[in-house]
C-alpha cells in the first residue's frame, strides 16, 4: 500500500489540472437500450448504463449474464443490434480485459508489453510501474507472471493512457482472496487520486460494495440497479444471488470500515473468507 | 559457379529472408493452418493462370490474395472449428487443383515442381518477382510493425489504442498471400508453410524480443536455404525437401539442449 502515498502528490497535481480545465458534469459514457446478438442468441437485452466523471459504477451478475459483452459493446469492441452507445468525444479509456493471453511464442517482457500502448515515454512507464508495484516484473516474460501480477500489469497498462474512464472486467480474477480486498480498495483509491470514472465488472457484489456509487445487476437484461444497499434488498437481486449471499453481505458491510492489512491476519477476515467461499460455491 | 546455381541462391536467400518474418507472425497469431490452406490452394491458382495465359508466379500471387480473403471469411463461421474448416479448404483446393491440371490436356504443368518446389529453374521474371515480394513484404512489415505487434498481443487493447485493426489485418493477409505465392517457387505447395514456420521456431529459441525473433528467423531461413541447396547438389536430392529438412535439423540443434535441461 506504500505506493498510494508516493503517487498521491503527483496525481493530485494532475487532478487539479483536470478539474480546473473542465468541470463539466457531462457523462463519460452512455449506453441506452442496447441489444447484443451473438450467433443468433440475444446475449444482452435493452441494457442501459451511464458512467459520470469520478463515479464508480459496478456491473454485477451471474456467469453468462452478458457483463463482458455489454462492456465490450460500451467500448465499441462489439457491435450492437439495437440501442445506442455514446462516448464523450476524445474519451481516453483504460481497459483491463477479463483475460489477456499473450501467446507463449511471442518473446516479450512485461516492460515491453507496457510500452506498446500509444505514446508512452520511458519515464512515465517507470513511474506508473512503481506506483502499481510491478517494477520488479520489468524484465520477466509477460507469460510468466502470476494471475495477480498480470492484473496489476494490465491495470498499469490502462493507467499509462492517463484514462478519463477506467474499465475493469473482473479485475480480481486469479488474485488470492486476501489480495482481492486490497485490489478493490486500490481501485477505489484510483477514483480519488486520478479523478477518473470507473466501470467495474464483477460476479460478486460483496467485493465491489465498499467503493461503489451505483450498482447495475445484469442477467441478460438489467434486473435492478441503484445504490449498493438498495440493490441487495431488491427481490430480483435476491432471486439471482439467493438470501445467503445477502446475509454474507451484511457481515461484510458491518466491517467494511475496518482497514485490515494486506496480509489479512485477522480472525474476522478469515471467517468472512470462509463464508465467501461457501456462497461462491452455492 | 553455374549461372542456374547463382540464381537459385539469390532467389532462395531472398525468399527465406521474407518467409521467416511472416512465419513469425503466423506462429504468434496461431495461423499456421491458415498458411497451409493458402498454400494448398496454390495449384488451383497455377491452373487458372495457365488457362488465362498469365505467368505462374503472377497467377499464384493474384489467386493467393483472393484465396486469403475467402479463407479468412470462411474461418469466421462457427458451425465447425476453425482448424477443421481450414483442413477442408486446404485439401479440397489441392484436390481441385490436381483435377483441373489433369484435365488440361494441351498444356503440361510441371506438377512435381509446384508440389515440392523447383528452385533450380528460376527465370529472370522469377527473380524480379522475388525481389518485388522481398521489398513489398519487408517494407510493409516495417511500416506496420507497431500496429501488427499490438494486434498480436491483444486485438481489443490494440483497437482501444487506436490501431486500425481491420485494415492492418487485411494488409497483412494480402502480404502473407504474396509471400506464400513466391515461396512456393522455392519449396513447393506442400512445404511452403514449413519454410515459414520452422525458421520462426528456431528463432523463438534464440530471441528475447519480437524484433530479435524476426531477425533470427531470417538468419535461420537463409542458412537453411544455402545449406539445403548445397546438400541437394552434393547428394543429388530434391532441393525443396532438402531445404526444409535442413531447417528442421537447425530447429533440433537449437531446441534439444533446452528440452534436455527441462
Amino acid at each position: 500500500m506504500i505506493f498510494h502515498n508516493q503517487i498521491a502528490a503527483a496525481v493530485r497535481r494532475r487532478q487539479s489540472a483536470k478539474g480546473s480545465g473542465m468541470t463539466s458534469t457531462e457523462a463519460l459514457l452512455r449506453v441506452e437500450g442496447v441489444d447484443v446478438t451473438i450467433s443468433e442468441s440475444r446475449v444482452v437485452q435493452a441494457a442501459s448504463l451511464t458512467v459520470d466523471p469520478g463515479r464508480i459504477v459496478s456491473l454485477i451478475g451471474p456467469n453468462g449474464a452478458g457483463k463482458t459483452t455489454l462492456v465490450r459493446a460500451a467500448l465499441g469492441l462489439q457491435s450492437v443490434s439495437a440501442g445506442s452507445v455514446w462516448r464523450r468525444p476524445k474519451l481516453r479509456v483504460g481497459y483491463v480485459p477479463q483475460k489477456v493471453m499473450v501467446d507463449p511464442s511471442l518473446p516479450i517482457t512485461v516492460r515491453r508489453f507496457l510500452s506498446l500502448g500509444a505514446g508512452t515515454n520511458g519515464a512515465a512507464v517507470n513511474s506508473v510501474m512503481n506506483e502499481m508495484g510491478v517494477a520488479k516484473l520489468s524484465d520477466r516474460p509477460v507469460q510468466q507472471v502470476s494471475g495477480g501480477e498480470m492484473q496489476r500489469t494490465l491495470i498499469t497498462r490502462a493507467l499509462l493512457r492517463d484514462p478519463d474512464l477506467l474499465v475493469l472486467d473482473e479485475p480480481a480474477q486469479g488474485v488470492d482472496i486476501s489480495g482481492q480486498e486490497e485490489l478493490y480498495r486500490m481501485i477505489g483509491d484510483l477514483r480519488t487520486t486520478r479523478g477518473c470514472g470507473i466501470l467495474v465488472v464483477s460476479h460478486d457484489l460483496r467485493l465491489v460494495m465498499a467503493e461503489t456509487d451505483h450498482v447495475i445487476c445484469l442477467n441478460g437484461y438489467v434486473c435492478c440497479e441503484g445504490q449498493p444497499k438498495s440493490v441487495v434488498d431488491h427481490p430480483a437481486y435476491l432471486e439471482i444471488f439467493g438470501i445467503r449471499h445477502s446475509d454474507a453481505l451484511a457481515v461484510y458491510t458491518h466491517n467494511h470500515d475496518y482497514r485490515h492489512r494486506a496480509d489479512g491476519d485477522s480472525i474476522r477476515s478469515s471467517a468472512d473468507t470462509d463464508k465467501a467461499l461457501t456462497v461462491a460455491d452455492g | 559457379m553455374d549461372d542456374f546455381l547463382v540464381r537459385a541462391l539469390i532467389a532462395g536467400i531472398g525468399i527465406a529472408a521474407v518467409a521467416g518474418p511472416f512465419g513469425c507472425i503466423l506462429v504468434w497469431r496461431r495461423m499456421a493452418f491458415f498458411g497451409g490452406a493458402l498454400a494448398h490452394s496454390g495449384l488451383l491458382g497455377v491452373a487458372a493462370g495457365v488457362l488465362l495465359g498469365l505467368s505462374p508466379m503472377l497467377a499464384l500471387a493474384l489467386f493467393g490474395v483472393a484465396a486469403a480473403l475467402v479463407i479468412a471469411g470462411a474461418e469466421r463461421q462457427r458451425s465447425l472449428p476453425g482448424d477443421a474448416i481450414l483442413a477442408i479448404i486446404a485439401h479440397t483446393a489441392l484436390a481441385l487443383g490436381l483435377v483441373v491440371v489433369s484435365l488440361m490436356e494441351t498444356v503440361r504443368v510441371d506438377l512435381m515442381g509446384y508440389l515440392v518446389g523447383d528452385i533450380l529453374a528460376v527465370s529472370d521474371l522469377d527473380l524480379i518477382a522475388v525481389t518485388a515480394s522481398l521489398v513489398v513484404g519487408l517494407g510493409g512489415l516495417y511500416l506496420l510493425w507497431r500496429p501488427v505487434l499490438a494486434i498480436v498481443v491483444n486485438e481489443d487493447l490494440a483497437r482501444l489504442d487506436g490501431v486500425a485493426v481491420g485494415r492492418t489485418n487485411a494488409i497483412m493477409l494480402m502480404l502473407t498471400a504474396l509471400v506464400v505465392a513466391v515461396a512456393i517457387k522455392l519449396v513447393g505447395i506442400l512445404l511452403v508453410v514449413a519454410l515459414m514456420i520452422i525458421p520462426a521456431g528456431v528463432a523463438r529459441g534464440l530471441a528475447r524480443t519480437p524484433e530479435q525473433m524476426v531477425l533470427w528467423s531470417m538468419a535461420a531461413g537463409v542458412l537453411s536455404v544455402v545449406s539445403g541447396i548445397g546438400a541437394s547438389l552434393l547428394w543429388d536430392i530434391q532441393t525443396g525437401p532438402s531445404i526444409v529438412v535442413t531447417a528442421a535439423i537447425l530447429l533440433g540443434v537449437v531446441w534439444l539442449p533446452a528440452l534436455r535441461r527441462s
